[in-house]
């Protein structure tokens, strides 16, 4: 068990409660120990900065103070959201070289007895900690129900691999390490040209016409190359591909059904754990018909849950017919990928 | 003699030569924004630039010839979605994202942002950080459609009561224990900006 401090981050006992539910429950088999920082506060999203920036450096920082006073060997700060991750990651990278703001950042902090040493932890995704420290090997040799037969587009969304203020990816806008983490799961990794893409973060609430299209695109993608679900490891990306899909398909005129899971809830299932003590389920966009492909069962929605809203496609998608000459003929990206 | 500002289209020069040291002081560490060689990678980047008024090397021109009206009241910098594509494969290394963070929370200052909606958003969303610690879904959602997009709550309605019985959204925010002690760093914090 290797030990590391803990920021959970709003959205973990919220909207991203099928997170929380599979990180407990696989954290222990990969060896990972997190201990909850004392008393944690919100880290602004990307909603301070726009509007008070030194506020958003403070707000971000008492939770860098809280992490280094905590009494744990660990010197490792893990981010299960990629927006936290950022934040964190960023505030604590400029307090250490810019020491004006890092002034005035510890003047405010001062305000409430607490103060932080530019440096003292350091902030890392903890997705990052899965791929560079627990490893896809190590993954594997765990798996005992291969979820053989599903295919997953590994979405990492942007954020983890960009900006990466320390450094510790290769690779910024095509990486592989989630398809090498999905494949040791036996899951069929389709190629998604997007993964990196943004989700359009909060403009599905600020200008639904940009925002919806954003997930509109990575939907399409992943609909052309027959993805059964998404594989994702951020909170706000979930949210936007399973809340607003229905309206992304009413705007559209499109016909998307496609689940959004954490990467947490496919290593749980390939460990041969329990849909429902997951946390699969509470998605919008039920994986209920995706998941029955390799023979695991969700639960029903719970009571209340409008049938409309998650239920599976009554007719399996079925691959359009490619019309036209039967030599292959130049045609419009549109038309790609029509099929296995 | 030219004016720099009419380039852009033809209205009376608005002026302010030392705009681009004014948005560089408003992004922490060093933004890079004077290395612009304005190639226009950024702008073929970003996602969302089909609806920005400029594109981010449009916008950095126009932060260096100093129209700082036109800059401000644009709605480039809130069509940022912050993905970074742009600022990894900027040959400048100019830190773009935070360059338009600091031109939001310039022109959020001074009430010039375009579209009231976007610097709503963020106002709504602090209060409810500011009075509970941590972020309240629930609450931010009722204020926010209800002010700005009451037709889009219809065809939000499902999919938001599924999120609540799957309890996914809570009606009631978590509160921190130490609210006090945040208000005090955010109100100092909130001081501190206003310092020149």
């Amino acid at each position: 068990m290797k030990e590391f401090l803990y920021y959970p981050g709003c959205s973990m006992s919220g909207t991203a409660k099928g997170y929380n539910d599979s990180l407990e429950a696989i954290a222990g088999p990969l060896g990972i120990d997190l201990h909850e920082v004392n008393d944690w506060s919100c880290c602004g999203a990307s909603e301070y900065f726009s509007i008070g920036p030194l506020r958003g450096y403070a707000l971000v920082a008492r939770n860098l103070a809280i992490a280094e006073r905590e009494p744990s060997e660990s010197r490792t700060l893990v981010a299960p959201c990629s927006l936290c991750y950022v934040n964190l990651a960023k505030t604590n990278k400029y307090v250490r070289t810019d020491t004006a703001l890092a002034g005035k950042v510890n003047e405010a902090l001062g305000a409430a007895g607490l103060s932080y040493t530019p440096g003292s932890v350091e902030v890392r995704h903890l997705f990052e900690i899965v791929i560079h420290d627990v490893g896809a090997d190590a993954v594997r040799e765990k798996v005992v129900r291969p979820l053989r037969g599903l295919k997953i587009a590994p979405y990492l969304g942007c954020l983890v691999t960009r900006p990466d203020p320390e450094k510790r990816w290769k690779a910024k806008e095509h990486p592989r390490e989630f398809d090498r983490l999905l494949e040791a799961l036996g899951a069929e990794v389709i190629d998604y040209p997007l993964r990196t893409d943004c989700c359009g973060g909060h403009l599905s609430q600020i200008s639904p016409g940009m925002g919806l299209e954003m997930i509109r695109r990575l939907l399409d993608s992943a609909e052309r190359r027959g993805a059964d679900l998404l594989a994702t490891i951020c909170p706000m990306c979930q949210m936007n591909i399973d809340l607003y899909q229905a309206e992304v398909n009413r705007r559209f005129k499109t016909d998307f059904k496609i689940p959004i899971l954490f990467f947490t809830q496919l290593v749980g299932l390939a460990f041969g754990m329990d849909a429902k003590s997951l946390g699969i389920g509470s998605e919008v966009i039920s994986s209920r018909h995706a998941l029955a492909k390799i023979g695991i069962e969700v639960p029903e929605p719970p009571e209340g849950e409008p049938v409309a809203a998650g239920a599976p496609a009554e007719k399996p998608r079925a691959p359009r017919a490619r019309k036209g000459p039967e030599l292959p003929m130049p045609h419009m990206p549109k038309d790609e990928g029509v099929g296995p | 003699m030219t004016e720099p500002a009419q380039v852009l289209d033809g209205s009376p020069p608005d002026v302010d030569h030392d705009f681009i040291h004014e948005v560089m002081a408003a992004v922490p560490g060093d933004s890079r924004l004077q290395m612009c060689i304005q190639c226009g990678t950024c702008g073929g980047s970003c996602p969302s630039a089909a609806d920005m008024d400029h594109t981010p090397r449009h916008l950095f021109a126009m932060v260096r010839a100093g129209a700082r009206d036109k800059v401000l009241r644009s709605n480039t910098p809130w069509m940022c979605v912050s993905c970074y594509y742009c600022s990894v494969r900027c040959p400048q290394e100019v830190h773009i994202p935070d360059v338009m963070y600091g031109l939001k929370s310039i022109a959020a200052r001074e009430g010039r942002s375009p579209s009231s909606a976007a610097p709503d958003f963020s106002r709504t969303f602090m209060s409810a950080v500011h009075r509970f610690g941590r972020s309240y879904e629930m609450g931010l959602v009722a204020r926010h459609y209800l002010r700005h997009f009451p037709l889009r709550i219809p065809g939000m309605a499902p999919a938001g009561m599924g999120m609540l019985a799957s309890g996914r959204m809570d009606i009631r925010p978590h509160r921190i224990r130490d609210v006090k002690g945040l208000q005090a760093i955010l109100a100092k914090a909130k001081e501190l900006e206003t310092l020149p």
